[in-house]
């Protein structure tokens, strides 16, 4: 499992490749790319700025991690997100299950994604046309999570 | 004891500050939240969607204090 939490941009497509291409036992591999939108709650959006909580973002993704990788059997796992300054266009967060077939892949993927969303300190600043505001924190989020517990 | 408060995001601008020490005997991360909030410049802490971690890891509000620990109040989480 590879967790990275960086200020530099990355390229989506070389982080597919590379989850299958030290392992030819892997026969599936399930990405999700989440992007900076111009356009979010009415406001047209110039960039945004991400804060996090230095130790503790890269231990709530390495336990977000370490719980898909006991619940589906994965071949990789990477959790990639990025902090700083980001403009629109630009990839914020990228997580990739690799595995022998692919529902483990596609649970393990959306699983990441959903407690990633409610749990790993992130939060968004966005630059507006109507000055800088908070990202809130959505109802909607917390219901996709539920989905995954026993 | 001493806790370490770490606050972030809407919070830290709410009360001016990204960190602070307290001094007090804390049973848990809820009694060093009423502590602070009893201050009007904390009040931003009586939010219901408050989210708190005890030396990074999340927690709820009952989470009992050991002295030097690192407590941290925040609202709720916006990335991915």
């Amino acid at each position: 499992m590879a967790i990275r939490v960086q200020a530099q941009p990355f390229d989506p497509g070389a982080e597919v490749n590379a989850m299958h291409a030290a392992n030819v036992g892997v026969g599936a591999v399930v990405s999700f790319v989440g992007y900076v939108r111009d356009f979010n709650d009415g406001l047209d959006v110039a960039g945004m700025f991400l804060e996090h909580y230095p130790g503790m973002t890269e231990k709530a993704l390495a336990k977000i991690a370490v719980e898909a990788e006991q619940r589906w059997p994965l071949l990789k796992l990477e959790v990639l997100h990025r902090i700083g300054a980001l403009e629109p266009g630009e990839p914020i967060v990228f997580v990739a299950a690799a595995s022998a077939h692919r529902q483990a892949a596609f649970d393990a993927c959306a699983f990441v994604m959903d407690y990633l969303k409610t749990r790993a300190p992130f939060w968004k600043k966005e630059n507006t046309s109507e000055g800088a505001r908070w990202v809130e924190g959505r109802a909607s989020d917390h219901r996709a999570a539920d989905r995954w517990k026993a | 004891m001493s806790i370490n408060v770490l606050f972030f995001a809407r919070y830290s601008e709410a009360v001016g500050l990204d960190s602070m020490e307290v001094e007090g005997d804390f049973a848990t991360v809820d009694a060093v939240r009423l502590a602070l909030a009893s201050d009007p410049e904390f009040a931003v802490l009586n939010e219901a969607s408050l989210m708190c971690a005890r030396n990074q890891e999340l927690c709820g509000l009952d989470e009992p204090l050991q002295a030097g620990d690192e407590v941290a109040f925040f609202p709720p989480v916006t990335g991915g």
